[in-house]
């Protein structure tokens, strides 16, 4: 059995397939919380790329990790206030199905 | 001492009736005695320093060819000295002739203020008016002295102004109204050509002050203008006091001017500003000198509208309007000598007919406020008995007018005649004499229809106050008199006016002898016509006879309705024409700009669902697209675009 090293390319791979299945469900998902637990899984794709970068190019300065760090804080507070939205839809209408949400149009 | 001071201040001239008309404006205009006072005042003072000052000029000869001259500087544009540089100047300029027409302007407004002062009692625009006619004094008394033709051109417009805002002083009457619209517009059509005239002169000789200007002219060759540019110049220079002083084919304005207050007529629209335009005339004799065309054409506008003007004198019913004619047909006169090359002549006429004229409007003036403003002579009759005052000095006015000796109009219009003759213009001398009889004629037709013969019971005439008399009275003397200045034999007038060297004509004892026989016959024949056949058979039987020239003259030659058709087939088709032309054309391109933008976006709406899914989706693509075609071509453009991504 070959010694498998973990390299670059793995973690940006599995970076890649984590941000296509957030941005399948985005595009996809008709509950609007499933969409955010998409948007959610999109946002942590790109961390593990910070990481990775940060690990494999930069080792020792962490400037990747700390980044990583705020993009999980500006999520929460993302998260925050898309279920505070969620809601109030839902007060409204008792449904938080996408289809029925395009008051956006002309 | 006064005589220096006057001299050195003849701004003051100007100056004092323009703070007259502030002065009414914003403060007296409650007060209507003082304001009038103030009007009257004023004028009295300029008219003062106006004689101190025309004594000085004229009892030191130098001046006659050298005019006193100063100036300030107004403003200047461009660096001072080079060729395209503007400077403009206020200034005074003092010669004889400036001097002359300065004493007249004031002299006469000064007494026809004073009548106003009786005319327009009781009216409600009382201290308005008095504003009004300060006003015109200031603009036409700096129109006199300027120095250079900036200045006498904004004087011009200023008493065009004044000259619209008297004539519709009645603003309740549509006819006056309309007359002030008529006048205005006419005489913007005419100022346009002088201005057009005014801007070459400066483009080419890069002066506009009138000593520079002369000496400039002489040698125009060395300023690069082809003798055909300077008859351009002359041409639309002259095209100014075509309209100011009702000349042919411009005229239509002045008789309808007479809508205006009887004051306003004798001062503005005989005495003084319809002069303006043959002193304009005068001022620039140096550049029509220099081209013998431009000459022709004064003459033969001047003698064609003195026969023309005359010719419709004749058959004309309402006493102002008569008058207003006879104005037209006098400043044709004037032009006449202007356009022979006698300045002199010009101005004599000018002078003496600012008397004889001036009074005969105020005398029509009281006449009509004696009929309570009926002005039909055919409906008058025997008013000497009721109003000898203004019957007798309105004969005076007759005489001087029809050119008998002693009166001032004989000594002018014979000087007039003879220089046309002297110069070998038969023609025009021939239409001037003719002119002279049918002036005559129509002069003495409405006085012994109105004057004479039997009184018409329904009319109650009185004689007019002090105020409106004695002016009467004042001018009358000055109709008598205001010609003994320039007899042939010995000829004051003409040492001092001139241009170039003093015109010296011997007395001409044939066309004096002929001018004397017209008079009397047009005299005559209006008094067989008119007072000895009391029933007026004859008169209309040679109506009857002339049936379509007496219906051609009544109606003033067509003039008007010519203009109207001109106005409605050429002005309104062309105005139709251009209309379909903003409706089809412009508004075609405006609203097919709007509906190129409405129909793309009704297309583009469909793509706005309003659902973020498909938004996001569409963004996505479109990154992508972006990718793949940086990707793909590896395009420097899609690079910088993109902030330097390789």
């Amino acid at each position: 059995m070959p010694e498998l090293t973990i390299t670059l390319n793995h973690f940006v791979v599995l970076s890649a397939i984590l941000f296509c299945i957030g941005l399948f469900g985005v595009f996809t998902k008709r509950n609007a919380v499933a969409v955010l637990i998409c948007i959610e899984l999109m946002l942590n794709a790109v961390n593990i790329n910070l990481v990775a970068f940060s690990k494999f190019i930069t080792p020792g300065l962490f400037i990747g990790q700390i980044f990583s760090i705020f993009v999980i804080t500006v999520a929460a507070a993302e998260v925050g206030v898309g279920l505070a939205i969620i809601i109030a839809i839902y007060r409204n209408r008792l449904n938080v199905d996408l289809d029925n949400f395009d008051w956006l149009k002309w | 001492m006064l005589v220096e001071f006057a001299m050195m201040h003849a701004w003051l001239v100007p100056l004092l009736p323009a703070l007259a008309f502030l002065l009414i404006v914003f403060l007296t205009r409650p007060f209507e005695k003082l304001s009038s006072a103030i009007t009257v005042g004023a004028m009295a003072i300029s008219c003062v320093i106006a004689i101190f000052a025309a004594y000085g000029i004229f009892t030191n000869h130098e001046y006659a060819n050298q005019p006193l001259v100063y100036a300030a500087k107004w403003l200047s544009l461009g660096s001072s000295g080079s060729a395209d540089s503007l400077l403009v100047q206020v200034g005074v300029q003092l010669d004889p002739v400036s001097a002359m027409m300065m004493v007249m302007v004031s002299f006469i407004a000064t007494f026809i203020f004073l009548y106003s002062v009786g005319y327009m009692k009781g009216d409600p625009g009382y201290s308005v008016f008095f504003s009004y006619l300060s006003l015109f004094g200031a603009s036409m008394l700096l129109l006199v002295i300027s120095s250079n033709l900036l200045q006498m051109f904004v004087a011009w417009e200023l008493v065009g102004l004044c000259s619209y805002l008297l004539i519709g002083f009645y603003t309740h009457k549509i006819s006056a109204r309309e007359a002030a619209k008529k006048a205005f517009v006419t005489c913007r059509v005419a100022d346009f050509g002088l201005l057009l005239g005014l801007l070459a002169l400066q483009i080419t000789f890069h002066t506009l002050d009138l000593v520079e200007l002369g000496n400039r002219i002489q040698h125009f060759g060395t300023y690069g203008v082809s003798i055909g540019m300077l008859t351009l110049i002359a041409v639309l220079v002259f095209i100014g006091p075509i309209g100011k002083s009702g000349q042919f084919p411009l005229h239509v304005w002045l008789p309808d001017a007479m809508e205006g207050p009887t004051p306003v007529s004798a001062l503005i629209h005989a005495a003084t500003m319809v002069v303006a335009g043959v002193y304009l005339v005068g001022r620039t004799m140096f550049l029509f000198h220099e081209v013998e065309p431009a000459m022709q054409l004064v003459a033969v506008t001047g003698g064609f509208t003195a026969l023309f003007a005359a010719s419709i004198a004749l058959t004309q019913r309402e006493i102002k309007r008569i008058l207003a004619y006879s104005t037209v047909s006098q400043l044709g006169y004037m032009m006449l000598a202007l356009g022979v090359g006698s300045l002199g002549a010009g101005m004599f006429h000018m002078w003496t007919h600012a008397f004889f004229k001036a009074l005969m409007f105020l005398g029509a003036g009281s006449v009509l406020t004696a009929l309570h403003h009926k002005a039909d002579v055919w409906e008058m009759g025997g008013l000497i008995k009721k109003m000898p005052i203004t019957g007798w000095t309105f004969v005076i006015g007759g005489l001087a007018i029809a050119g008998i000796p002693p009166f001032a109009g004989f000594w002018s219009k014979d000087e007039i005649l003879s220089t046309t003759l002297a110069e070998g213009h038969y023609v025009l001398f021939a239409m001037a004499a003719i002119t002279a009889f049918l002036t005559a004629f129509y002069m003495w037709r409405m006085i012994f229809l109105a004057f004479f013969g039997a009184e018409k019971p329904e009319n109650h005439p009185q004689e007019s106050p002090w105020t409106m008399t004695v002016p009467l009275l004042v001018l009358a003397v000055g109709a008598i008199g205001a010609g003994w200045l320039g007899t042939p034999w010995h000829n004051l007038w003409a040492e001092w006016i001139y241009f170039g060297h003093p015109l010296h004509e011997a007395a001409n004892y044939p066309v004096m002898l002929l001018s004397i026989v017209l008079a009397v016959g047009g005299i005559y024949l209006a008094y067989t016509m008119y007072l000895k056949d009391v029933q007026k058979r004859r008169a209309q039987r040679m109506a009857a006879w002339f049936g379509p020239v007496h219906r051609m003259l009544y109606n003033k030659y067509y003039i008007d309705e010519l203009y109207l058709w001109f106005n409605h087939a050429l002005v309104d088709g062309a105005a139709r024409l251009f209309y379909l032309f903003d409706i089809y054309v412009v508004d075609g391109i405006v609203n097919g700009i709007g509906a190129i933008a409405r129909t793309s976006g009704d297309g583009l709406r469909v793509f706005q669902t309003g659902r973020l899914q498909n938004y996001a989706l569409i963004f996505f693509l479109g990154v992508l697209a972006v990718a793949v075609l940086v990707t793909l071509t590896g395009h420097d453009a899609f690079s910088q675009v993109l902030g330097g991504v390789k």
